[in-house]
């Protein structure tokens, strides 16, 4: 059973935790309440202070490394007491959020200053500034929280934040649907996770990681599996997994450093952090794992087989950032040691991605906004730093030893071979067969965008580099996909074994060495099969196809379902009550007092318009409420 | 012929009531003698002393627990913190009402009698006097309500009630814009308000047959002892029910909401939405925690149903609303649903965290009308919200205080939303009732994207031929909007000591 969980209190330098939200939090608010005035100078106020918080985060890292005890809590103040509930406001800084800390405002900070030469020309750009900067305060607050009400603070603040980026170029009608569809989406898994803390306080009195994790071990294991559920729904919400995958590709409308930031290196990957952080609850109960381990083998899949059929730069990396976070909750699901591999992969994928995005953005800086890869073709020659950093990002995430993706990845799918039984091959092949076709979707994208014949449209003559402030950021992810895997596959696992428990190699069914050797050759066979077909470019209209392309292209389908299943209900409970709001009850009134005699008949005569219609379902309720109590008192006589 | 005993009276409880009633007949007066000219000032400059008054005596006598006037009015922990309640959130819409910046001559019409569209009429919306008779009118309603949430018996709260609902009636048809709106929603206020008065009253002699007598502390201890048949008592239950629902608005009794919210010239709204709320409430959670409290056990699930039914007609009809104030209507509606989950909790906590609810809902919602009355052009105010679009561009400063607004109804984290709806989602789950949590839950989330509409209507979308200004707010108008967004703010960053004074006053005397 797990140990008790115990945090020490913050003192020193470490009681100042709380600057990391405040700095970027005080930013946002300058830049929002200062408008126009701050229009030249707001964007490098944004970027400091990510870079301030990114120092500053570095400095208490260092702290914490030379404690014994690495997990320092620090409450701010009682922030709700009723009655026997009790929420601090408090902060936990352990290893788990430090490194998250160092991703965000790391990455982060490389973004922002990205942002400066991508916004260059949009008059929204200080504001863009500090949603990006709130952003950053509210993702902060979410990994630093001391309890999962902080959390959830941390978890609605970043919704908020994501939904007026996604939105924040209005005139473009598909961005706001896609912001609308995200937010809704969102609120789905919301409810799940609201109703998870509720049940922590209704049955543990109590929401702080520490009490609800020592307390688990007292509930009935049918519990454990509810809350998990309700956490897991959470999670898949906001990190874009099965079933409520579909906004995540939509959000991509955004503009792209917000992609890059918010889509695909933070906030999406805030699910996997939630699981991460509640190990003690889904390492309690193994149906809760196997149904992670399901919902990431499943997502995994369903957003490789989209990747390939999708014609769009940002789309494509959209579902690979789905899949990508299914092998993360792959890697949660699976337990043990696997949660540690769950986060390398989780930060390793947050160079390589954020390298991915902003070099799909610096192609389109070049290329007019195009973002179609069918028209593309060649550019290696006109933009040789892009070329090159999305080059190493893409052998990363494909995962080309001695890249981060094949340091991080291969242990996932190694784990997953490590379950019992039949689920071993189930889990193992379906993370193998991930790797391939990532191979191929990935290579597609690559071959397509950077070799082959120029298919570029006619108003293009000469495309070029962006601007220094742009690629700097490029090379410095580049960087980090190249060096990052092996450091972190070593030294990061241990340094996260106190929150996340032992990384031991159990035994696979089939050896250590096979696997690692089939997943570099299907990776391999996976690229050439794409750079064989795709060398020579493409068509550039889409091509009928068979059912399985043309499910893929249509999502697999999920956006009908969704239709099908949540949209037209919904839909049609607003007309009904709309119309029973009216007319209805009036109506159904009418009809029953026609059917029990003339009475009303002539009581309607007496009374016109539609007040009479109110006084009527007044009545109707006042019935029924009348009839309900009395039913319960002859029920109780009885 | 024997001696009529008249019962003590400890003037000292109840004169915040006097003060009231008082300033109310003193205002009355004033209207018949003085000079045209200094009416305004001097009815206004009254009416807030008087309840600033009020509110001192209120302070002074924090610690009084008793039941006075012959056990007729309690004067006790929930008494003392919702009568002040009422008070400040009255002293919001007093200034609101007293606001005479945005139009010459406030948003009140001199002589309201006069047919619409006529030439007198004209005449008199041209001249810049309003009516002053609204102070007087909106005190009566204050002390009334007052008198509301400290009635301990059935008689005393339906005079109370009567009180309280008869210038609600007559204000609401005193708009000077639009005033054929004003007047049917007054009418088909007063229609309704009086068929909700003859269900409570039929109520009342129903309880009267079964417990004999009105008093609660009566009708609670007949309730566990009596024999007599328990029909009348709970038909009796249900009609109290329905007249003090009716005002709180919740569904099926929801039907004049929209309606009289969208007729009744806004700060009158203002004041409906946020005293009448803490009025009704007040009163319901007296008659379920005092008097039926034997009888929880069968009124839960009746009313439990009537709280899901509520929080989903509010929340997805407030989908469909195209007109602010129909919204905020709707969104009235479904946190009468989110109230009476903490009713239903039936325990200290649920008391406390109602009456948290009550005044952070009040705050907020204040200051949402507040809002509602500086969008405005030629015409008025512009309620469509088509017309709201691209706002932010227009006045950032409004929007942005709106959109902040609109975040504390949504319940997001750091405003007062947020954790009066987490204490009565609380309190209710830790009483068992985990079914009115979820569909809580659930409808609060539905709620939310109407309200994200209106904010991304207000800043994504570019403003348009016919979107209006926002006016720069008098002094009035400007300092309640204050007060409810800095109230919103500082509730939902620092509840703690609001949250003590809950917890503090929530036992009722019987």
């Amino acid at each position: 059973m797990h140990e008790t969980v115990e945090y020490a209190a913050a003192d020193g330098f470490l009681s100042t935790v709380w600057l990391l939200v405040a700095i970027p939090l005080a930013s946002a608010a300058i830049l929002l309440l200062l408008g126009k005035r701050a229009d030249k100078w707001g964007h490098w106020l944004g970027v400091g202070s990510i870079a301030v918080s990114f120092v500053l985060g570095l400095t208490y890292f260092f702290q914490l490394r030379g404690l014994d005890n690495r997990a320092v809590e620090l409450k701010l103040f009682d922030y709700i007491e009723v009655g026997s509930f009790k929420v601090d406001f408090g902060l936990l800084f352990d290893p788990l959020s430090a490194v998250f800390v160092l991703l965000i405002t790391g990455v982060g900070f490389l973004i922002h200053l990205y942002a400066v030469g991508y916004m260059e020309h949009d008059p929204g750009r200080r504001k863009f500034f500090g949603y990006f900067n709130l952003f950053a305060a509210a993702m902060l607050l979410l990994v630093l929280g001391n309890n999962f009400v902080m959390l959830y603070f941390g978890w609605e603040g970043v919704g908020l934040a994501s939904y007026l980026l996604i939105a924040f170029w209005y005139d473009r009608p598909s961005a706001a649907t896609a912001g609308k569809k995200a937010f809704l989406m969102n609120r789905v898994g919301d409810a799940g996770f609201a109703i998870a803390i509720f049940l922590m306080f209704q049955q543990l009195g109590t929401a702080n990681y520490a009490d609800v994790f020592n307390g688990v071990g007292s509930l009935s294991s049918g519990l454990v599996l509810m809350m998990g559920l309700l956490l897991l729904l959470g999670a898949t919400g906001k990190s874009g997994q099965f079933p409520l995958q579909a906004w995540l590709p939509d959000a991509m409308e955004g503009p792209t450093p917000v992609s890059a930031l918010i889509h695909a290196a933070t906030m999406v990957t805030a699910g996997v952090y939630l699981i991460a952080r509640s190990n003690p609850i889904f390492t309690a109960n193994e149906t809760l794992q196997t149904v992670v381990v399901s919902v990431g083998a499943l997502t995994l899949l369903i957003g490789c087989v989209i990747g390939c059929a999708k014609d769009d730069i940002k789309r494509v990396l959209a579902w690979s950032t789905v899949s990508q976070i299914g092998y993360m909750f792959l890697g949660v699901g699976l337990g043990g040691g696997a949660y540690a591999l769950a986060i390398i992969h989780l930060l390793a994928h947050g160079f390589f991605k954020a390298g991915l995005f902003l070099g799909a953005g610096s192609v389109m800086h070049g290329m007019n906004d195009q973002t179609d890869i069918r028209r593309f073709g060649g550019l290696w020659r006109y933009m040789k730093i892009t070329w090159a950093t999305f080059g190493l990002a893409w052998l990363a995430i494909i995962g080309i030893p001695p890249l981060s993706g094949y340091f991080t990845k291969e242990p996932i799918i190694a784990a997953a071979f490590e379950r019992e039984g039949w689920t071993a091959w189930l889990f193992g092949m379906a993370a193998l067969l991930g790797a391939a076709i990532t191979a191929f979707y990935m290579t597609r994208l690559f071959v397509l965008t950077f070799h082959g014949p120029k298919r570029w449209t006619e108003e293009i003559d000469h495309p070029h580099e962006s601007p220094p402030v742009m690629t700097i950021p490029l090379v410095l992810l580049a960087v980090g996909s190249v060096a990052a895997g092996w450091l972190m596959s070593t030294s990061v696992v241990d340094w996260l074994t106190p929150v996340l428990g032992e990384h031991e190699e159990g035994h696979a069914v089939m050896s250590h060495g096979l696997i690692t050797a089939l997943s570099i050759v299907v990776t391999v066979l996976g690229a050439g099969l794409a750079y064989a077909l795709f060398r020579t470019g493409t068509a550039l209209q889409e091509q009928p196809a068979g059912p399985i392309v043309m499910a893929a292209r249509r999502n697999l389908y999920a956006d009908a379902f969704n239709e099908a299943v949540f949209e037209k209900p919904g839909i049609f409970l607003t007309r009904a009550l709309v119309f029973l709001d009216n007319r209805g009850i009036d109506g159904l009134v009418n009809g029953l007092a026609a059917a029990v005699g003339g009475g009303s008949g002539r009581l309607r005569r007496l009374q016109t318009g539609f007040v009479r219609s109110y006084a009527m379902s007044m009545l109707t309720g006042a019935l029924l409420v009348v009839a309900a109590f009395l039913a319960l008192q002859l029920g109780w006589l009885a | 012929m024997q001696d009529l005993q008249l019962p003590p009276i400890d003037y000292g409880a109840v004169a915040p009531m006097l003060i009231l009633f008082g300033v109310a007949c003193v205002g009355v007066f004033f209207e018949a003698v003085l000079p045209r000219s200094a009416r305004r000032s001097t009815q206004l400059v009254l009416a807030l002393l008087g309840l600033v008054a009020a509110f001192v005596v209120i302070v002074v006598e924090s610690d009084t627990r008793i039941l006075t006037a012959g056990g007729a009015v309690a004067i006790d922990g929930p008494t003392l913190f919702l009568q002040g309640a009422i008070i400040l959130l009255g002293l919001m819409a007093l200034l609101l009402v007293g606001d005479r910046s945005l139009e010459a001559g406030g948003a009140f019409v001199a002589q309201a009698a006069i047919t619409v569209g006529s030439d007198a009429d004209r005449r008199q919306a041209s001249r810049s006097q309003g009516a002053t008779e609204i102070y007087p009118l909106a005190v009566f309603a204050i002390a009334g309500m007052l008198l509301f949430v400290a009635a301990n018996d059935l008689l005393t709260m339906f005079v109370a009630l009567e009180v309280f609902s008869l210038p609600l009636y007559l204000l609401c048809a005193l708009a000077r814009r639009r005033r054929l709106l004003s007047q049917e929603a007054a009418l088909k206020y007063f229609l309704l308000g009086a068929y909700a008065s003859a269900f409570f009253l039929f109520g009342v002699a129903l309880v009267y047959g079964f417990a004999g007598s009105v008093q609660f502390g009566s009708i609670h201890d007949a309730v566990r002892e009596s024999t007599q048949s328990t029909v009348l008592l709970y038909g009796g239950i249900a009609l109290i029910a329905i007249g003090l629902l009716f005002k709180a608005a919740a569904a099926p009794f929801h039907v004049w909401t929209p309606d009289v919210y969208q007729g009744a010239p806004t700060p009158i709204t203002g004041l409906m939405a946020a005293c009448t709320k803490v009025a009704a409430f007040g009163a319901l959670l007296r008659v379920l925690y005092v008097a039926f409290d034997g009888a929880a056990w069968d009124y839960t699930p009746v009313l439990g149903a009537i709280a899901v039914l509520t929080m989903l007609v509010g929340a997805v009809l407030a989908v469909t609303q195209t007109d602010i104030k129909r919204l905020l209507a709707y969104s009235s509606i479904a946190n009468a649903g989110y109230l009476l989950v903490g009713v239903l909790a039936l325990s200290k906590d649920g008391l406390s965290s109602t009456m948290f609810y009550l005044v952070a809902y009040g705050f907020t919602v204040i200051a949402a009308f507040a809002v509602v009355t500086l969008v405005r052009d030629a015409d008025g105010e512009a309620t469509h919200l088509s017309r709201w679009a691209g706002l932010g561009r227009r006045s950032p400063l409004f929007a942005g205080v709106f959109t902040f607004i609109l975040l504390a109804f949504a319940g997001i984290p750091l405003t007062s939303g947020f954790i009066a709806k987490f204490a009565v989602f609380g309190a209710a789950l830790d009483s068992g009732e985990a079914w009115l949590v979820i569909f809580g839950v659930i409808t609060s989330m539905l709620l939310a994207f109407p309200y994200l509409r209106v904010v991304v209507m207000m800043w994504l979308s570019e403003p348009g031929e016919s979107t209006p200004t926002v006016s720069i707010p008098g002094g009035l108008t400007a300092a309640a909007l204050m007060i409810g967004v800095v109230a919103t703010l500082v509730l939902g960053v620092a509840p703690a000591p609001l949250l003590d004074l809950t917890a503090n006053a929530a036992e009722f005397v019987r």
